[in-house]
């Protein structure tokens, strides 16, 4: 099967059909919303012009907007220490908006790591590795628990002792040090070791903005459902395939065409690769159980 | 994904060895984390706290890593620790040694924390105790040669209280003094600009976190002549207090000295504003008797 997929490459068909750009529209807008953010947080200490202050944990733009990372001030909460004002309006300006997005959005459009793992994921495609060991996907949410207790425990935020995500965000912006290191490692570790290894099965940031966005009203459906060619690019392209099938193969059983699955990432790349444009951002309500379309037979697929 | 009940006996034992490797594994890693925390408490003398810093079992629990703090620090003293560095990771330091604090009088940094890591009770930056400076070698100190170096003395922004300089004959030369910086920890903030100025390779005078710099006399310790002070008159009735008669070597005088013995008082000479006069032009053992 490796050696087919290989000859005709994932997201193959959808460049023939729709063109290049429209089958990476969602990839390209997402690249420019995490350069994006990382631009605006290195304009101050590069060119000394100042919009933002800080880093992802929390900052401050324009001496008006704060935002805190909820998942930084609920371990620092349990460690005993309560924010001060513009902390907590920070949370609460976080928490509002990746509920209404989608928790995971912070993964795909903001986070730094996700551009690393991203790119050992395609690396690993390109080079046709396959699966060495694996792990399983709920371990990021023990992992969740697990900093959560031991923050309680050790009176110490404990996953920013270790947390690449924001050793890479803040390294950057303030001098990364050896943190180049510890994004080595999860490169060849997601490269090498385990598909979508630390995206997909052990971070525990990840796990906690899923969990955020466990009723998010945004969300990707497949409304065109009917129209699958069963090509599988979505799948293979997908950083999380496991929340696509309820949804896209769900006709029969009467499940509704709406990815409900909080792990998943809202990255809109099965949108950008599927030929037959089957899936779309939509929200959630819109989720009747059956989308059978008059027009198309349901039985197109070979 | 394990939201159905395994039904069969051997789904069932899957799913306990699977959830066992998951919290062996996952344990693992928090114990790790868990004593790599509390080695992480372990700050290294030389690293400082910006002002107003919780002691540090506190302010790694509320620091959040931000670095505003470090922006807002308009000297650049503050940094945020690399990974490699032997402070907990994120968090904001200073060695007085590169860049010491100036102790400004707004003290933005701690305006611009978003928790009570840097505690914004403290307003007056004279309150802050980053640290204690210690003058800790009395071997190279150029004052404790005999010299005039003074520096960290002038430098201090709290000067005559938290560095003073305490007179002492300079027993070597016989006829000098010795202008010992001296630091008085009640005045002291630890902001590090004597051990950023001390002149030598190496710095004699350094901040130290207070836990390293101060002792601690017993909780019952009274010293007796603030009681004294406090109450207007000794605590024990001194008509009742015996001395003993001092034994001193035969013919030995002691400028100064009550005898019991005899109810005198030998006369003070050679000291500052004695009665007994002038400071001997040579000390004794150095030729002329005084």
């Amino acid at each position: 099967m490796s050696l087919n997929a290989h000859q005709k490459r994932t997201g193959q068909e959808a460049i023939e059909e729709k063109g290049w750009l429209a089958a990476h529209k969602w990839l390209i807008l997402r690249r420019l919303s995490q350069f994006g953010i990382l631009a605006l947080f290195l304009l101050g200490p590069l060119a000394g012009i100042w919009l933002v202050k800080g880093n992802l944990n929390y900052s401050y733009t324009l001496d008006l907007l704060p935002l805190t990372d909820p998942y930084v001030a609920l371990q620092s909460l349990l460690a005993g220490h309560a924010p001060e004002k513009l902390g907590i309006i920070g949370v609460a300006i976080v928490l509002v908006f990746y509920f209404l997005v989608g928790g995971r959005v912070y993964c795909s459009w903001v986070c730094p790591v996700n551009m690393v793992t991203d790119a050992a994921g395609w690396l690993r495609d390109r080079l046709g590795i396959k699966g060495a060991s694996s792990l399983s996907r709920q371990t990021r949410y023990w992992v969740l628990g697990m900093t959560l207790v031991g923050s309680a425990l050790t009176g110490v935020v404990l996953w920013e002792l270790v947390n690449p995500v924001s050793m890479l965000h803040r390294g950057l912006i303030f001098g990364l040090g050896m943190g180049w290191a510890i994004v080595l490692v999860i490169f060849l570790f997601d490269l090498f070791v385990m598909n979508r290894g630390w995206c997909g099965r052990l971070c525990p940031v990840g796990a906690f903005y899923g969990l955020l966005g466990r009723w998010s009203p945004v969300r990707v459906a497949a409304p065109a459902r009917a129209a699958c060619n069963d090509c599988m690019d979505c799948f293979e392209v997908c950083p999380e395939p496991q929340v696509i099938r309820p949804a896209l193969k769900g006709e029969g059983k009467g499940v509704g065409p709406v990815i409900l699955a909080p792990d998943c990432t809202n990255c809109g790349r099965c949108i950008d690769v599927c030929s037959k444009d089957v899936f779309a951002y939509s929200l959630r309500f819109n989720n009747p159980a059956s989308t059978v379309p008059p027009s198309p037979a349901p039985g197109e697929a070979k | 994904m394990k939201s159905k009940t395994p039904k069969t006996s051997a789904a069932r034992r899957q799913f306990m060895f699977d959830s066992a490797r998951m919290v062996c594994g996952v344990g693992m890693l928090g114990l790790g984390l868990g004593l790599y925390a509390k080695q992480s408490k372990a700050l290294p003398a030389l690293a400082l706290r910006p002002p107003g810093a919780l002691p540090e079992d506190d302010f790694l629990g509320a620091c959040i890593r931000c670095g505003l703090c470090v922006r807002d620090c308009p000297y650049n003293t503050l940094e945020l620790a690399k990974p490699e560095t032997p402070v907990a990771t994120g968090t904001p330091f200073f060695n007085a040694r590169n860049i010491p604090c100036e102790m400004c009088e707004d003290i933005p940094c701690v305006k611009a924390c978003p928790t009570q890591a840097l505690d914004h009770g403290l307003t007056d930056i004279n309150k802050a105790k980053m640290g204690i400076a210690v003058l800790i070698d009395h071997e190279t100190c150029l004052n404790f040669l005999g010299l005039r170096c003074d520096v960290c003395y002038r430098v201090c922004p709290v000067i005559d209280k938290a560095i003073t300089l305490d007179l002492q004959p300079n027993t070597r030369t016989g006829r000098h003094a010795m202008f010992l910086p001296t630091v008085h920890s009640e005045h002291c903030t630890g902001c590090g600009k004597c051990e950023k100025s001390c002149v030598l390779e190496e710095a004699a005078i350094r901040v130290l976190p207070p836990k390293l710099a101060k002792g601690a006399l017993g909780e019952h310790y009274r010293l007796g002549w603030e009681e004294q002070k406090k109450a207007g008159s000794s605590l024990i009735d001194e008509s009742r207090m015996v001395d003993l008669p001092d034994r001193l070597p035969e013919g030995a005088v002691l400028p100064g000295h009550y005898d019991p013995a005899s109810g005198q008082t030998e006369a003070l000479r050679g000291m500052p504003g004695s009665e007994a006069g002038a400071i001997p032009s040579l000390p004794p053992g150095l030729g002329g008797k005084p």
